[in-house]
């Protein structure tokens, strides 16, 4: 595997990333709006500062959006456009390719965090807690997202693939205690969403960015057994050709 | 690294006893090719009759179920990293990325090879210079296919998998592919060609395999194709709806192998022979008709193609 190969395809999988408007929305746009919206309007009450609340659940939702939406969606047309066939006559080998776009959800999300922390300093939030281990968390969950965006990628057809992502992005939104917190569904729901790797997510960031660190263990556990099962998932079903 | 030295090559490709079976269906029945360095070789064939399969096994995409598959001395399946770099392939249709551009693909392809070719001096090869900043979405159908030859060299391949290179392209683009495959073999570079256009396998290929269900029907130069099958017969064209009855009573023929095919074409199933010449001469002066031209209907090679592959039902 050559360094200088990996990088440019890196590059090129970036530059693809930021021209396509419609992943911008999803990367950038809407853990944004979410933030804003919900951080200046008070519509769900919630115990203590609001935003102790948000910003797990923002930085949650942008690493969902990036590993699973973005790359999830370009690599289902990749495959779609033959892209991935072409590339598997070059001396970029599988595991190269897979580098690069690893090094392409990284790059997205060092933008979308760096935009999110940046806009929830400025509407007053302050970081608490364990720092590092929410940056564990976070690269935990992006390795379960970009299973499961892969999964979707390699398995269905590219149409179906962009529905689904979308509609699971959408559907994880609402059942990943991300902008409101689990407690106000239903507790079947609730009980169902807590086994979803979303919430587990977003629950096990908050609880690192809680003050004093209060990491609740059934979440995480929750959420490196889908770390472990969809990228293993996905390794198995990926069909390179369409 | 080889820890021994490789054989010497005599042969770029050397196919025996390929074997490779898509549930029950046989699509490659036991197929034996040998490719000689610098040779460009057509690999002929109807819809389903084997090709895409047979080069997709040379080019690494699928394993065989049984026997020998060598390029470059180098198994494409087991030893693909090694192989790899040292192939171009130009797929039939797409792999490229519809929102990058020319030459930013192909300097990004150019990043994946030890000492690629220059990105502009392709473009300019293939004569895209003018769209080099165009996104790939927004290219025809024959630049696109420009650009694919373009990534397809980048790597300066010692073999190069071209499949249907022409197909989309317009008659310019078409003579220019063809130069460039001519000078590339020239160079020494094994080209190995699948085709539907019969008269590019006739221009460009010093060998030609015709492949049909999945086994080798024939295969040798053009000539020694088109020489194997025999087709004498006159041809020549006059003024149309001439009375042939004259000329069928002269050379002793019936209707049938002496007709008008369209307006003013006239077949004569014979040999040219002078003989023959000298007979149409005075059948087209009797009507004081004039000779268009006259030649020699040499089998072609779809004349050859169409007789060795049975139509798939």
């Amino acid at each position: 595997m050559k360094a200088r190969g990996v990088l440019a395809q890196a590059r090129a999988e970036t530059a693809l990333g930021l021209r396509r408007g419609e992943s911008l929305v999803v990367t950038i746009g809407i853990p944004v709006g979410v933030l804003l919206f919900f951080g200046r309007v008070q519509t769900i009450a919630v115990d203590g500062d609001p935003l102790d609340f948000l910003v797990p659940g923002v930085l949650a939702l942008a690493v969902m959006s990036s590993a699973m939406v973005s790359l999830g969606i370009a690599t289902g047309f990749d495959r779609r456009y033959g892209v991935l066939k072409r590339l598997g006559s070059t001396p970029l080998t599988r595991s190269g390719l897979l580098a690069a776009k690893t090094l392409y959800v990284l790059a997205i999300e060092t933008i979308q965090l760096s935009v999110l922390i940046g806009v929830a300093l400025l509407l007053g939030w302050r970081a608490g807690g364990g720092i590092p281990l929410a940056f564990l968390f976070l690269l935990i969950g992006t390795i379960a997202f970009a299973g499961l965006g892969l999964l979707l990628a390699g398995t269905l057809r590219a149409e179906a693939n962009l529905a689904v992502a979308n509609g699971l992005y959408l559907a994880l939104l609402f059942l990943g205690g991300m902008a409101y917190p689990l407690t106000k569904l239903p507790s079947a729901i609730r009980s169902l969403a807590e086994l979803l790797p979303a919430a587990a997510l977003a629950e096990s960031v908050r609880g690192a960015l809680d003050s004093p660190i209060d990491v609740p263990v059934k979440s995480v556990v929750v959420l490196v057994v889908w770390a472990i099962l969809l990228p293993v998932l996905a390794a198995k079903l990926f069909r390179w050709e369409e | 690294m080889p820890t021994t030295m490789p054989e010497p090559l005599t042969s770029a490709i050397r196919v025996r006893g390929l074997k490779k079976q898509y549930g029950s269906r046989n699509a490659v029945n036991g197929i034996d090719l040998e490719i000689g360095v610098g040779e460009v070789f057509g690999i002929l064939g109807p819809n389903g009759a084997g090709k895409t399969t047979t080069v997709e096994i040379l080019e690494g995409y699928r394993k065989p179920d049984s026997g020998t598959v060598k390029v470059l001395g180098l198994d494409p399946w087991g030893q693909g990293d090694a192989l790899k770099p040292r192939i171009g392939v130009m797929l039939q249709s797409g792999g490229l990325s519809p929102g990058l551009k020319p030459l930013e693909t192909l300097r990004l392809y150019a990043a994946f090879y030890q000492s690629p070719d220059e990105p502009n001096r392709l473009l300019d090869l293939v004569g895209l210079n003018d769209s080099a900043q165009t996104p790939i979405r927004r290219l025809s159908g024959g630049q696109y296919q420009r650009l694919s030859l373009a990534l397809a060299l980048i790597g300066r391949p010692e073999v190069l998998f071209l499949d249907e290179p022409t197909a989309g392209m317009d008659p310019r683009a078409r003579a220019t592919t063809w130069e460039i495959i001519q000078a590339l073999s020239e160079r020494g570079v094994t080209i190995v060609l699948t085709t539907h256009n019969l008269a590019e396998a006739e221009t460009l290929c010093g060998r030609i395999a015709i492949i049909d269900r999945g086994c080798v029907v024939a295969e040798g130069s053009p000539g020694e194709l088109t020489g194997s099958v025999l087709r004498p017969e006159t041809v020549f064209t006059s003024i149309a709806g001439l009375n042939l009855d004259p000329l069928r009573s002269s050379l002793a023929v019936n209707a049938e192998m002496c007709r008008e095919t369209l307006d003013g074409t006239y077949v004569v199933e014979a040999p040219t022979s002078t003989q023959l010449v000298r007979e149409v001469l005075d059948f087209l002066s009797a009507f004081d008709a004039p000779l268009f031209s006259l030649a020699t209907g040499q089998a072609t090679l779809e004349d050859v193609f169409l007789q060795l592959t049975e139509e798939t039902p």
